[in-house]
């Protein structure tokens, strides 16, 4: 399709018909925050901190969900644009509970960051409470009503991304809340505790339990990784804290998942940190395991397989390789058997 | 899988066969929805109205092993009807003659009697199939674990090469495989036929190549032995030692009464393993592992992608890396190994012996992971396979396959199918899953079982019965689903006592050796 112009901040850009104001912006490097919209999903324009000037317009439009024009004069950071920023950012402040001291989500806040950036050191209205209870019944996600802004990117990433269908917008006005199947607990739902909402959450309203007080953003380095269960080979950031994980999120532009995870990938880490892990060679003597040294232990693998070589010839001793450990691992096991043992014994739960 | 899950968004039309996408590879079928939401077409085909049925626009509840003769009931609709992509089928394929003569004898009303999916419905498939291309055709081990497992797999390779979806973008057969490094596994040859990167070991070249490069004479030339055989050598005395690194063949092995003798009575038996298992109980030596997140290294998924592992942390108390342990055997018998790290033994070793890896070395993969075959470091590997019709060797060939049935099949003492496979919350035996917590949301195992079923034995859901094949019994809670058809009990393998392999049948595609996971007999009774 033929490209259109439009003005954007006094310059002249190029931009396809179809796409939106916040597309056109960020396609130009242009920043218009944002809180509600979710990439990849439809536009709900419900927050209104994308909001920016039409030339022409009689009110501010919101820039994710209203379509660009050709010859469209835009300000995206106009005075009156900033006041309305402002504004909204207090009404989302004076709504529930936004005391970040706690808050596991601070340092990574998006409403936290607006309000710095915007400068809203007071709010002009009553606090207005929020009437919903916290739940904190299951392992993995606690969900804290009190801090929801109702932005429903929680919604659009179980209902669009995920299309998992489990919470939707429930309520109406001041008892509006994000409700999980006819407002049930996640655990009583149809939740599937994939976490997307959760990873979705711009503030603290959705967060993982098992990284509650373990370490905010700036307490964590994020190191890339791969899922170690299924095959699909989940992209995932490890939060790590002092050596430890504390919370795995999906790497938002990492192939193959695009940020997505299950609940597998997402909660299933802290195995590692079980109390039964193997922890030293063991030997069975008399029915009973003892623990011994690499010395020893190896020493006796090497000396009863040699033996059992040179008595029974080599295709006498067999190994199976572990498909959920590394390929290096595998790629030196089956070394191991055919350079030094002599034999194609080797083999791992290939086809299952 | 020949093609991608970044292909999956732009594909029009999937056919998906034994696969439950949504519990076994749940965000890969979040890419499947997303599809479908957006208009693509899905042909679901599961005896089990599994969570994708929602979402199909055809679900053909096939009975429990009838794969192949639904299949050629297409392809029988596909060529009567002359449907199917003749250019593609004359220019890129060969066999088709063969296929014709086969799948001839299955017209749709003999596909739909051992199918129990209706002739009309098998027609409606086929002509849905041929009327959107390209279509994905994905598949799990719902196809592989059969006594007739190849031939499953050759029977969708047939259908896709007839439809001409091969070699192009969101089409192609795409098993999506079960563990996260299965694929890896095989690719680095710890498979008893091939060196790493399926370079055959009864080939000279192939042992020579492999002789220089790790400095030893006489490879040894024959095929080894598969899993099932090395068990049954156990047995017989003829596998006196048997080295087993990390899986838990003991559940998760057909016929665990079987298994567990056979691990008995190894001579001297080793285990690699991060946890004590069921296994590890029959070991005469232990060696503790480093885990997931305790070393650096690579896993490749499904569609051929290596990626990264890092380590955060040390491995607890003694736990080694698996590598340093294989290498200090090797030592021990005079081989002194130089590479000592993940990226020693990739970029030194792996990649550049298996030439599909050649461009894959660490210093690329920093960020998303490539696909192979990455042939030299310019590539930027490959998203899908046999690009235009360009199979490895030449043309695509048809395999004609007859159907046959599972190897037990219901009957008066037994006349229940059971059939297996994994759920959401647990992954294999819990060794993992079954220690984060995630007990809390599966904390045992059922027996799914029909309405009708359940009614006829006066079974209420949620009520404990015995399940009881040939091979042994367990108890365990009967859960009344609308998923599972009459006739059929379903079962998976991640809870000890109610583990479906104390019931399944140790027997085997004779070609894969893949056990027939899929269906035996049983029966129910209530307590
Ligand atoms: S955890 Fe997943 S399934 Fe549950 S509500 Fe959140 S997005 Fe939906
Ligand atoms: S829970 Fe979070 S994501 Fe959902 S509506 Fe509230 S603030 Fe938005
Ligand atoms: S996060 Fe889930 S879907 Fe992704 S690789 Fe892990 S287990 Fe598979």
């Amino acid at each position: 399709m033929a490209m259109k112009t439009l003005t954007l901040n006094g310059s002249t850009v190029e931009f396809e018909p179809g796409q939106t104001i916040l597309e056109v912006a960020r396609a130009h490097g242009v920043h218009i925050p944002t809180l509600c919209y979710l990439d990849g999903c439809t536009a709900t324009g419900a927050c209104r901190i994308c909001v920016v000037e039409v030339k022409g317009a009689r009110s501010l439009v919101a820039s994710c969900s209203t379509p660009a024009e050709g010859g469209m004069d835009i300000c995206t950071d106009s005075e009156r644009v900033r006041q309305s920023r402002r504004l909204t950012i207090e009404l989302l402040l004076a709504s529930g509970n936004h005391n970040c001291i706690t808050c596991e989500m601070s340092g990574d806040c998006t409403l936290q960051d607006l309000a710095y950036s915007y400068g809203v050191d007071t709010i002009r209205f009553p606090n207005t409470p929020q009437p919903h209870a916290k739940e904190d019944m299951n392992p993995f996600i606690i969900r804290d009503f009190s801090r929801c802004i109702l932005c429903s990117r929680c919604v659009q990433s179980c209902q669009e991304v995920q299309v998992n269908r489990a919470i939707s917008n429930g309520y109406r006005g001041p008892t509006a809340k994000i409700i999980a199947g006819c407002d049930q607990r996640y655990d009583q739902s149809d939740c599937v505790f994939c976490g997307q909402c959760v990873q979705a959450c711009p503030v603290g309203a959705l967060i993982e339990k098992k990284g509650r007080f373990q370490g905010r953003a700036k307490d964590v380095d994020k190191v890339r990784t791969t899922c170690p269960y299924c095959g699909v080979g989940c992209q995932l950031w490890l939060h790590v804290k002092d050596g430890r994980i504390v919370k795995v999120t999906g790497v938002e532009d990492g192939a193959p998942n695009k940020g997505r995870l299950c609940v597998k990938g997402r909660f299933g880490y802290d195995f590692i940190y079980s109390d039964e892990r193997n922890k030293t060679p063991l030997i069975k003597e008399n029915g009973e395991f003892r623990e011994a040294s690499w010395e020893e232990a190896l020493d006796l693998v090497a000396n009863k397989f040699r033996e059992i070589i040179e008595k029974h010839g080599s295709d006498a001793v067999a190994g199976v390789s572990c498909a959920r450990s590394l390929n290096e691992d595998s790629y030196q096991m089956q070394k191991l058997f055919r350079a030094v043992f002599k034999t194609n014994n080797i083999d791992h739960c290939a086809r299952t | 899988m020949t093609n991608s899950f970044g292909e999956f968004g732009k594909a029009r039309m999937f056919f998906v066969i034994g696969s439950n996408m949504t519990e076994a590879h749940p965000v890969a079928a979040t890419f499947l929805k997303n599809a479908v939401m957006n208009g693509a077409k899905l042909i679901l085909v599961d005896p089990r109205k599994q969570p994708l049925a929602n979402f199909a626009d055809i679900h053909a509840q096939i009975k429990v092993g009838s794969d192949i003769a639904f299949l050629n009931g297409i392809m029988h609709v596909l060529i009567t009807e002359d449907l199917y992509d003749k250019e593609f089928v004359a220019s890129c394929t060969a066999g088709f003659e063969d296929l014709k003569k086969t799948v001839m004898a299955y017209p749709p009303e003999r596909a739909a009697e051992i199918s129990g999916v209706s002739a009309d419905m098998i027609r409606d498939i086929a002509r849905m199939l041929a009327s959107v291309k390209p279509a994905m055709l994905c598949y799990t081990l719902g196809i592989t674990e059969h006594t007739c497992g190849k031939n499953n797999v050759m029977s969708t390779a047939n259908l896709q090469m007839l439809l001409g979806n091969m070699g192009v973008e969101s089409g192609g057969v795409n098993p999506l495989r079960g563990q996260n490094n299965v694929q890896g596994a095989c690719d680095m040859g710890a498979l008893p036929n091939v060196f790493p990167g399926y370079q055959q070991v009864a080939n000279p070249d192939a042992r020579a190549k492999f002789e220089k490069a790790w400095g030893v004479k006489d490879l040894p030339a024959k095929p080894g032995l598969m899993i099932p055989q090395m068990m049954e050598g156990l047995a017989d005395g003829k596998v006196k030692a048997f080295w087993v690194f990390g899986e838990n063949l003991a559940n998760t092995e057909p016929d665990i009464a079987k298994v567990e003798h056979e691990l008995a009575s190894a001579e001297f038996l080793v285990c690699q393993d991060i946890f004590p298992t069921e296994t590890t109980r029959f070991a005469d030596v232990i060696f503790p592992s480093a885990g997931w997140s305790e070393d650096d290294g690579t896993f490749t998924n499904s569609e051929r992608r290596v990626s990264r592992v890092r380590k955060v942390s040390q491995p607890p108390a003694l736990a080694m890396p698996n590598w340093w342990i294989f290498k200090e055997i090797a030592r021990r018998f005079g081989h002194d190994w130089a590479s000592s790290s993940g990226e020693e033994l990739w970029d030194n070793e792996i990649s550049a012996l298996a030439p599909a890896l050649a461009g894959v070395k660490y210093g690329r993969i920093e960020q998303d992971g490539l696909q192979w075959p990455v042939p030299d470091d310019e590539h930027p590997g490959t998203a899908f396979l046999h690009k235009e019709g360009k199979f490895t060797c030449g043309l695509g060939v048809f395999t004609a396959v007859e159907w046959t049935p599972p190897a037990e099949v219901p009957d008066e003492e037994y006349p229940l199918v059971l059939s297996t496979g994994r759920r959401l919350y647990h992954y294999h035996t819990r060794t993992q899953t079954g220690r984060s917590g995630l007990d809390y949301l599966l904390p045992e195992e059922t027996a799914d079982m029909s309405s009708a079923d359940a009614e006829a034995l006066g079974i209420l859901s949620g009520e404990m019965v015995k399940v009881r094949s040939r091979r042994g019994e367990i108890t365990v809670k009967a859960k009344v689903t609308p998923q599972v058809p009459q006739g059929m009990v379903w079962m998976a393998f991640h809870f000890r006592d109610a583990c479906a392999n104390w019931l399944t049948n140790p027997v085997f595609d004779p070609a894969t050796q893949t056990a027939e996971y899929k269906a035996c007999a049983v029966r129910i009774e209530k307590i």
